[in-house]
């Protein structure tokens, strides 16, 4: 309960905090939407890095290392450092200068008025607030998984489903409506102030967890020294020998389970005679845990030579040992060859069927409250398993074993496409039109480089100790196999730090999710009266007073619609963030050549726009709507097709239609000296 | 200085491909994986490159001439 009403207070200081800002606020839905262009240096560099780092930065990179290894800051981190300044110089400043000269707010207001089309508008709006979505996705999501995991046994009856916690639905809710409140009250000054606060509060708190952590592993150190201990791999970025020979080693294992599952089925449960499961399990040396007895069994049944299954058959036994799901048409090879580890992870997983842990006796009979003991006769036997325990037993014990993989060389040379994507953000759009003073970007693109470091250093350390970390005194995983990397940090926060701090730490985490979700909010409310309530009503038919709450009704609808989504199967932090980066990315072109290439014509900037989401929208779905994390097109991030395809084609059309007007040309390409 | 200023950002985006650390699991001062420890370093590096960028190759032409014809026009 502690964690929960430090998180509890925090909030409400959260709330206080807006409404102090709403005090400063001057009234019209200008200031409420832009804060009159009055931010500085230093509340544009916490906006800006608040917005872009956040959920993705602390839960994402926290879960990604401990799935992929070090590489991942390679990944986005230092490559972001390089690009996103980049950007600023070659882009933002000059959209500042257009700003200033024209008064657009939003990049859609840019974008009508450098191609001389009203419709760009309809056909970008859906595109960058359908882009938006899922990064706020990120943020709503991950905050209710950070919330439940703290909470694991704060209640003692109430949401026994959800381990006597908030369940993730409910975390999700609060956070997004403790969001909407401070925006609606402070608007865009507030959001600023209540940013700068909380990406104050979210660095600091990072490297307390990170102490905190760090200490209770036994120091950096030791920490770092069982990593290379026990998973070598997540030190570099290709696969350690003594990794790739554990695994083959374990496969091997797994595979005279499923092989024994399957033969005893088929026997009708009488592969062994009574007499050989008692040897079984008594000559069983293996931890007591989850399927522990058909284990036995099956090493007894190999040893005695008792399994006797065609090749077709041991590859069925896999495909159903391991929950997937079997190929309606058999591929030619499979009566012919024992698939491998690799083959059998092309196969689809049905990830619902953990849910049966919960009713198989096997899994859940020691399932309750977490608080509770066992056994209260033998307290050294612990605490009631809480059901993501269970289902983690499920996973560890049934599933095959996790195979090591290495980062592919080319896909690392490609994530260097990603951080194009501030390029088309929104918030950063309206950032670059509307700041007060171009000097006021020159913090923000020193800074930006060192704070990500800052952030993501530890967290992706943390990521990767926590593969290596054990059970105090034992030689057991602290985290089991299969394990949901967006929990890591929650997990390792809950479990190396006492109630106190855990509440505090969580605070820190949801700081910076929560600084995400709020410009994020109040960008896509400004673009929506802007760029098509005002824009198609026009500046006399709405009142401040009516503009302010259609953003805010539209804001409550994009909120709800996120939420809604968040509900369902939960992706990885990481690679929905990368679809979203990829998707801006893709638009890059457009930016870039509507203010360097003067022959860019309206028709090239629609076959640039459509190309870019088409292919987006393509790959998504080929990827199984981002459930598949390893997704490459060409053996390349999909996002290093999407950029050069959409440049091509607007190239392309754009040389091959009527160029703009000279005049018109010159109010954005204004010859030097005149 | 401002081409030095460019060139150096091109070294950079080169030197972040660092594929010679890529199956070296070295740990320096006895916790840090190099290949982290190389990358960490591309961003102290790059905040250093674009805090020059702001002196040598801020585009103080083009700032100037903006708030010129805006204060011109009002």
């Amino acid at each position: 309960m502690v964690p929960l009403i430090v998180i509890c207070v925090y909030l409400l200081l959260l709330l206080g905090l807006g409404i102090f800002a709403s005090t400063l606020f001057r009234g019209s839905s200008k200031d409420y939407m832009l804060a009159s262009h009055s931010i500085g240096p230093f509340l544009l560099l916490m906006s800006l890095f608040g917005t872009t780092m956040t959920a993705f930065a602390l839960v994402g990179s926290t879960g990604e290392a401990y799935a992929e290894g070090v590489g991942v800051y390679g990944l986005l981190a230092s490559s972001s450092g390089i690009i996103h300044s980049l950007c600023f110089f070659v882009l933002g400043i000059k959209l500042w200068s257009l700003g200033k000269k024209y008064g657009y707010t939003t990049q859609i207001q840019f974008f009508r008025d450098r191609l001389q089309s009203d419709k760009i508008g309809i056909l970008l709006f859906p595109i960058l607030v359908g882009l938006v979505i899922p990064y706020l996705l990120i943020g709503v999501m991950a905050s209710g998984t950070v919330i439940s995991a703290v909470s694991e046994g704060a209640f003692s009856s109430m949401f026994a489903e959800y381990d006597y916690g908030v369940p993730n639905w409910l975390g999700s809710l609060v956070i997004s409506i403790v969001v909407l409140i401070y925006v609606f009250f402070g608007g865009m000054r507030g959001t600023a102030w209540a940013n700068a606060f909380q990406t104050i509060v979210f660095m600091i708190l990072g490297i307390i967890t990170f102490w905190v952590i760090s200490s209770n592993l036994g120091g950096v150190e030791a920490a770092s020294q069982a990593v290379e201990k026990r998973n070598p791999s997540k030190l570099m970025r290709s696969v350690a020998e003594s990794d790739e020979l554990r695994y083959e080693k374990a496969f091997a294992t797994w595979q005279s389970l499923a092989e024994y599952n399957y033969a005893n089925e088929k026997a009708d449960g009488n592969l062994l005679t009574a007499e050989q499961k008692e040897k079984a399990i008594a000559e069983y040396k293996g931890p007591p845990i989850g399927n522990w007895k058909a284990r036995a069994e099956a090493n007894l049944a190999v040893a005695n030579n008792l399994i006797d299954l065609t090749v077709a058959e041991k590859n069925d036994a896999f495909i159903e040992q391991d929950d997937r799901v079997m190929p309606e048409e058999k591929p030619e090879w499979w009566d012919k060859k024992v698939m491998t580890g690799h083959e059998l992870n092309h196969y689809h997983r049905n990830e619902a069927a953990v849910l049966a842990a919960y009713t198989d006796p096997i899994y859940s009979k020691n399932l309750g409250h977490p608080n509770e003991l066992i056994n209260p006769d033998k307290p050294e036997l612990g605490t009631k398993w809480t059901r993501k325990r269970t289902a983690g037993v499920y996973r560890a014990t049934k599933w095959s074993p996790e195979e090591p993989r290495g980062m592919s060389m080319l896909v690392f040379i490609t994530y260097m496409f990603i951080p194009l994507s501030v390029g088309m953000f929104p918030h950063l759009f309206q950032h670059w039109l509307t700041a007060k003073s171009a000097q006021s970007f020159k913090l923000p693109v020193v800074a930006h480089p060192l704070f990500i470091a800052i952030v993501w250093i530890p967290c992706v350390l943390v990521g990767v100790w926590a593969t290596s970390a054990v059970v105090p005194g034992t030689e057991r995983a602290l985290i089991p196999p299969h394990f949901n990397p967006n929990a890591v940090l929650p997990f390792m926060v809950a479990n190396m730090s006492g109630p106190f701090l855990s509440g505090l730490l969580t605070a820190g985490v949801l700081a910076a999710i929560m600084s995400s979700l709020d410009s994020q909010f109040l960008c896509i409310g400004t673009m929506f009266t802007e760029d098509i309530v005002v824009h198609y009503g026009g500046k006399k038919r709405f009142s401040d007073k009516q503009v302010l709450i259609i953003a805010r009704c539209f804001i409550i609808g994009i909120v709800a619609i996120t939420y809604f989504l968040s509900l369902y199967e939960p992706r990885r932090v990481f690679t929905l963030g990368v679809w979203t980066f990829s998707g801006f990315s893709s638009l890059f072109p457009l930016v870039f050549a509507a203010l360097y290439w003067k022959r860019l014509t309206k028709a090239g900037a629609y076959a640039c726009v459509i190309t870019a989401i088409s292919l987006w929208c393509l790959f998504f779905y080929m990827s199984d709507m981002a459930l598949n994390p390893h997704f490459t097109v060409f053996g390349m991030m999909p996002v290093a097709t999407m950029v050069p395809a959409a440049a091509i084609v607007m190239v392309i059309v754009s040389l091959m239609t009527q160029p703009p007007s000279d005049e018109h040309l010159e109010r954005f390409f204004p010859k030097k000296g005149l | 200085m401002r081409y030095m200023v460019w060139l150096l950002v091109v070294a950079l985006i080169i030197l972040h491909q660092d594929l010679w650390y890529w199956d070296d699991r070295t740990l320096v001062w006895g916790f840090m994986p190099i290949t982290l420890l190389w990358q960490g370093g591309i961003s102290v590096g790059a905040a250093a490159v674009w805090f020059l960028a702001t002196i040598f190759a801020w585009p103080t032409d083009l700032i100037e001439e903006t708030q010129q014809e805006v204060e011109g026009g009002e």
